[in-house]
């Protein structure tokens, strides 16, 4: 199977990288749905028509049209607003959640890779262990310990995450270490961590970069995910998930209270995937699909 | 070979350990008293916390605790539901069997459309079709399944009124749901298929095949698709997790019973043993249906065996 993997330094490819990425249409596409995401996560007191937390029992239940754009849900709440502010919480909660795995994980793989022995032997295990737990489900252990909550949904996927990039970055510092200028650097008795922040660290940096775009994606589902299930982000909090599992018992009279932030979160995973591929192909000319 | 599948299902032993080693762990990573936390919502007297201790044995050292723990899992034992009083393994048992069936239904509407689509994307490279299945694929991968479930109860059941939305038992209730669940699961068996056959369709031994003269079809059929398929089925093994883990999601969303529903059930009512139990028997089932695939793996490729 191919492997995301790189072996030489194509980090600092030069300017061929960026406009080899701006040849690649879907990513394109991908950076700019993202771009319009953040912007409106970012000013979404100023874009979102009312607030999303306000009740309007009155108005409850309204289709789409000119007053409310995406309609209302059962309590009279703008559903165009909601997923506005909804994007705020799924944006930052991918973030952290990627941001808790790299930071965890990357270390422990590198350190697993670079030295080898009983080191990287006792780290390996222990993340064969935690991959014995399937897709969401060492997540839900996690939060079924941390009680529910939004900051220990990003806290769980996070830490569900870390297996990925330890097992990425050990990889490629494996391969890393193996090449003549580390072996070079080391005969001129550079230390282990200068080695270690010099020479593979820029190695290994363009298969990080793509495997946590792709993760931002599989973290955002997650977390909607485990908040469609009740364990995640606590109502009346706008978040994506949440919205979809409130919209299901309403899904007869009022499609668009779930239709909305379920497109939503679709935009937002195709967007990292889209990106994702992108800049596998742009970094890694290897894998080509 | 009978030597490398012992030493495969006996690889598989310390991974288990480590499953029950961190399946155990996880009470010692409540915040604070678990006892206390399980009891929130009753009347919790001190007499009361000390008896529920004693029941759990956490009245014991650490590693009596996990030796009772690991020696009663062997026996079938997985401690007893809080909430319903009834041995846990009871409660999996009663629910095994409709996740099981998902699982099973799904896998095979993931094949049924991925495999198919993803061969014909690869033999009519850079077509529409080819062009098409990707994107549909591309859409599959980010679709989240809460709600492709939601969109097919809205058409199916509610609008058409083919199939029951909610609900488990027969085969009508079991359409929806694994088209759910195989549906995500076909994008990413149809992508990984294409890459696979465009990978083997541009090996030495197709050209060889096509230069000696051979039709296409017959080299397709004959040389290329045998290998493609070989990564295929290591997939299987990590997608059935997925199906797994994604039936906590799509249970839940049809309101169907089975264990993801017991899990979340147990998390939401802080059920600990039957969290523990149940998150145990999924990881203890997921390893070993990898360790099958794996070796049904080296039967199919010998380089595996060998190498």
């Amino acid at each position: 199977m191919p492997s995301p993997i790189r072996a030489s330094a194509s980090a600092d490819a030069g300017p061929g990288v960026p406009r080899r990425f701006a040849r690649q249409r879907g990513a394109m596409l991908g950076a700019g749905i993202l771009a319009v995401l953040t912007v409106l996560a970012l000013g979404a007191p100023w874009w979102s028509p009312r607030d999303p937390i306000r009740t309007a029992t009155r108005d409850a239940l309204k289709p789409p049209g000119a007053s409310h754009l995406f309609g209302t849900d059962q309590f009279g709440r703008d559903v165009a607003s909601r997923v506005i502010y909804g994007a705020r919480i799924s944006l930052t909660v991918g973030l952290v959640a990627v941001s808790i795995a790299v930071v965890l994980g990357a270390p422990l793989g590198l350190v697993s890779g670079f030295y080898g022995g009983r080191l990287d032997a006792v780290i390996m295990r222990v993340v064969d262990v935690l991959l014995a737990f399937p897709g969401i489900l060492l997540a839900l252990a996690i939060v079924s310990v941390l009680t529910p909550g939004l900051t220990n949904v990003m806290i769980a996927v996070g830490l569900a995450a870390v297996p990925t990039y330890a097992r990425l970055m050990r990889a490629a510092a494996l391969s890393a270490r193996e090449f003549l200028y580390v072996e070079a650097a080391r005969a001129l008795g550079g230390r282990d961590l200068f080695i270690l922040a010099r020479y593979i660290l820029p190695n290994v940096v363009a298969p990080l970069i793509v495997t946590a775009t792709l993760g931002l994606g599989t973290a955002i589902l997650s977390a909607a995910a485990l908040s469609f299930l009740g364990l995640g982000s606590q109502p009346p909090a706008p978040e994506w998930g949440r919205m979809l599992s409130e919209g299901r018992d309403y899904l007869r009279e009022a499609w668009w209270i779930s239709t909305f932030p379920g497109l939503a979160i679709m935009l937002t995973v195709l967007a990292m995937n889209l990106l994702g591929d992108g800049l596998r192909d742009v970094l890694d000319p290897r894998v080509k699909t | 070979m009978l030597i490398w599948v012992l030493r495969r299902i006996l690889a598989v032993v310390p991974v288990l350990f480590g499953v029950t080693l961190a399946v155990f762990s996880l009470l010692f990573l409540v915040p604070g008293d678990p006892v206390k936390m399980m009891l929130a919502e009753f009347v919790t007297n001190p007499e009361q916390v000390a008896r529920m201790r004693a029941q759990l044995h956490l009245d014991e050292p650490v590693l009596v605790q996990y030796g009772r723990f690991v020696a009663n899992a062997l026996h079938g034992d997985l401690g007893t539901s809080i909430r319903t009083r009834r041995p846990v393994i009871t409660e999996i048992g009663e629910n095994v069997g409709s996740t099981a069936q998902l699982a099973l239904a799904s896998m095979l509407v993931a094949v049924a459309i991925g495999v198919p689509l993803g061969l014909l994307a690869a033999l009519l490279r850079n077509s529409w079709l080819d062009v098409g299945s990707m994107v549909v694929a591309l859409l599959g991968v980010s679709m989240p399944s809460f709600w492709l479930g939601l969109l097919l109860i809205f058409a199916f059941s509610l609008h058409l009124g083919w199939f029951p939305a909610t609900g488990g038992g027969d085969l009508a209730h079991l359409v929806l749901p694994s088209i759910t669940l195989g549906a995500i699961a076909s994008a990413i068996i149809a992508r990984l298929t294409r890459s696979s056959m465009l990978e083997v369709l541009g090996q030495d031994y197709v050209r060889t095949a096509r230069a000696k003269g051979l039709a296409w079809w017959g080299v397709v059929v004959r040389h290329a698709l045998k290998n493609a398929l070989i990564p295929v089925i290591t997939i299987f093994g990590l997608q059935f997790g997925n199906l797994l883990a994604g039936a906590v999601i799509v249970e839940t969303v049809f309101s169907r019973p089975g264990l993801g529903r017991l899990i979340v059930g147990g998390i939401l009512a802080k059920d600990f043993p039957l969290v523990q139990g149940s998150v145990l028997f999924v990881a203890t089932a997921y390893v070993l249906i990898n360790v099958l695939v794996d070796i049904a793996y080296a039967f199919a490729d010998p380089r595996i065996r060998f190498g």
